[in-house]
């Protein structure tokens, strides 16, 4: 789960990081309100969506007309900000961040992640912010500093030290930056973040320095333990098959293609749609209906499937294994009849009782088409969807 | 005698008595595990399946003396579960548990490679010696003693390769699942480095799949340790980027993980891949031979 910018700077704020002053407003009355409070000569209006790249998608603005604010603020405000992180639609701008301006003299990158193959939260620091930092990590990856952190005694001051010198801070500001890493350490770690990244942090006209950006992503499976994190999720940024999904403890994810896919297991999910690539087909989503793939889950999920009208045909790939294939098809009948599919359904059933699980959906009067085997089956969708079978 | 575990290693259940805990202890049992007991804090004293419950795994291990635990105790609980099995001595520690916050697992490797105990998992179906134990969620009966290590990070494409070595009449030597969390307490390379030691294992299939670089240091690994065929498939070419495939593990993020890059980096080690998920028992037969 992420946090929009403003909710991730209130969370900054809890731990005294030095963020500009701003607040979020969700219509144009309250942005003005919010502006006049500010008392600056310039705005800085930031369109608040889950994505990044707002800058250069025309998403933030600075500002100095009343006029010119308000159009600009009108014209974000319930629309739809594409940039190069979001797909051809965009995230819609239910909100802005209206924030007092920054005198910059230089921007610096900051951020902590997991790094899988260490095992360790990861600092990495770069006196290039700013600008898109897998561009740096690409080009210059020399300019990446990192610093590994041990889970039992977090960020040491001497690791900020190490990493302030090198990013070239003077007096006050090795002090600040000592600061900064320090408690974002503790956020990271107290909110169970999966990522915290500032870019740019910069070093203002005065020699302060400030986390002009804030972007933080969540653990999901830790949300059990931060509530009110939880209840800021913003589901109008997210895709609501996506979400109805996770109602149902399925998991979906929505592609391009024509085929629809519900298989049991993440891997093999993957590998179903892997397989009717190399088929020449291509896949409609990705759908993981679980272990117990009852007429429940399934039915939900056939439904789930079928909202998207590209889908020409369905592939249903079971790998049973405690549970019995013969339970399974019944499952599978149930759904086709209650929900009504009107597309080709494939179904290929393998494990316990997979032979009486084929005849029984080979009996039915539905439009299931058995399958044996996991080629069989993708070559046969395939065929349905251009008409050959 | 067989890797990590055989027909004489001791297993005890924390969250013995739950549904999933009696469930596949039952299996389990029938299928010729030497189950000894299990674990629910507060039902200590009670019989369940036949077998002692104790309150913690120290009495359980006392009692006895158990080499290896399954855990199937609620995600929120298994930090305290996995380094309460680890520091009460068990030394092969099974967490068949989805959806631990990562957090938690980076303090639990800690802690269990301190007390130098073996973690499989979490996120995954278990391990299995086919005819001798099973310790985990695996349907037993797809399987069948014989020469060909399997190590995956997915539950029910471990089951597609074991269905085809079993169809194809290669049989397993043992199969590990290091399940689909970022963090996971066992590696392609621990496994791997097993199977080379391994004398019943004669070719090695590894599943791998998007997200992190697992499959590119184990493809090193192999060019420079193991010297028995390994056959390779990895899920998810087609999976888009920035999205979570299910496993917490399979995202390809800020542009790396992708299949694309794991296939590149087998084929410049050397190593035998195939690109469907259907081939992984043909691919071993035309490395082998066989």
């Amino acid at each position: 789960m992420n946090l929009h910018e403003y909710q991730a700077k209130a969370l900054f704020e809890r731990y005294d990081l030095p963020v500009p002053a701003g607040k979020v407003a969700s219509s144009l009355e309250e942005a003005r309100q919010e502006w006049k409070h500010l008392g600056t000569d310039i705005a800085v209006v930031k369109a608040q969506v889950y994505a990044g790249g707002r800058g250069k998608a025309g998403g933030v603005r600075l500002i100095s007309d009343a006029a010119e604010f308000d159009a600009y603020v009108d014209s974000l405000l319930g629309s739809r900000l594409v940039t190069i992180q979001t797909d051809e639609h965009g995230q819609p701008v239910n909100s802005v961040l209206v924030a007092a301006p920054t005198d910059i003299a230089k921007e610096l990158y900051l951020s902590l992640v997991i790094d899988r193959a260490a095992q360790r939260i990861v600092v990495m620091a770069s006196t290039e912010g700013g600008v898109d930092i897998e561009a740096v990590a690409v080009e210059t990856p020399e300019k990446i500093l990192r610093a590994f952190i041990d889970p039992l005694v977090g960020v040491m001051p001497y690791q900020c030290r190490e990493l302030g010198f090198k990013l070239g801070f003077e007096g006050k500001q090795i002090k600040q930056f000592t600061h900064i890493l320090t408690a974002l350490g503790k956020l990271f770690v107290e909110n169970d973040l999966s990522q915290a990244e500032i870019n740019p942090l910069v070093i203002q006209e005065n020699g302060d320095l400030l986390c002009l950006d804030a972007k933080v992503a969540l653990d999901d499976n830790a949300l059990f333990r931060h509530p009110e994190l939880a209840a800021m999720r913003d589901l109008s940024q997210e895709d609501a098959r996506e979400n109805r999904a996770q109602e149902a403890e399925l998991n979906y994810i929505a592609l391009h293609g024509d085929i629809g896919c519900m298989v049991n297991g993440a891997g093999l999910a993957m590998a179903t749609m892997d397989l009717i690539k190399l088929k020449g087909g291509n896949p409609a989503n990705f759908l993981d209906v679980g272990g117990g793939a009852t007429k429940e889950r399934v039915t939900e999920a056939f439904k789930i499937i079928l909202s998207d009208s590209n889908v020409k045909a369905v592939l249903v790939n079971i790998f049973g294994g405690i549970v019995r294939c013969d339970v399974i098809a019944e499952g599978i009948l149930g759904a086709v009849a209650e929900v009504g599919i009107e597309v080709p359904v494939v179904v290929r059933l393998e494990g316990n009782n997979a032979e009486i699980g084929a005849q029984m959906l080979e009996e039915s009067d539905l439009n299931i088409i058995a399958a044996k085997g996991f080629t069989e089956a993708a070559e046969k969708v395939v065929a349905c969807v251009r008409g050959e079978q | 005698m067989s890797m990590l575990i055989n027909k004489k290693t001791k297993v005890i259940c924390q969250g013995f008595t739950g549904q999933q805990g009696t469930l596949h202890s039952e299996q389990a049992i029938a299928y010729g595990t030497r189950m000894v007991g299990g674990v629910t804090p507060g039902k200590g004293g009670q019989t369940h399946l036949n077998l002692p419950v104790f309150n913690t795994v120290r009495e359980a291990v006392d009692a006895t003396q158990a080499d290896a635990s399954v855990i199937y105790v609620p995600a929120p609980f298994c930090k305290d579960s996995i380094i309460e099995a680890a520091e009460a001595g068990i030394k092969l520690i099974v967490c068949i548990t989805e959806g631990i916050p990562v957090l938690d697992m980076l303090e639990v490797k800690v802690v269990v490679d301190c007390l130098g105990a073996r973690l499989i998992g979490p996120n995954c179906p278990g391990v299995i010696t086919p005819g001798e134990s099973k310790i985990g969620i695996m349907p037993g009966y797809i399987h069948s003693p014989g020469k060909v290590g399997i190590v995956s990070r997915s539950g029910t494409l471990t089951y597609e390769a074991v269905h085809q070595t079993t169809q194809l009449g290669f049989g397993q030597s043992t199969c590990v699942g290091i399940g689909g969390d970022p963090i996971p307490g066992t590696s392609f390379i621990d496994v791997l480095r097993e199977f080379q030691a391994d004398d019943r294992t004669e070719a090695i299939v590894m599943v791998g799949e998007i997200g992190g670089t697992a499959e590119e240091e184990a493809a090193e690994f192999i060019q420079s340790e193991v010297t028995k065929p390994v056959v390779a498939y990895i899920a998810g070419v087609t999976a888009p980027p920035g999205k979570r495939m299910g496993h917490a593990g399979a995202i390809i993020a800020g542009g790396k993980g992708t299949a694309v890059e794991k296939y590149a980096s087998l084929e410049k080690a050397g190593i035998h891949s195939v690109s469907s998920p259907a081939g992984i028992g043909q691919g071993v037969a035309e490395v082998m031979g066989w």
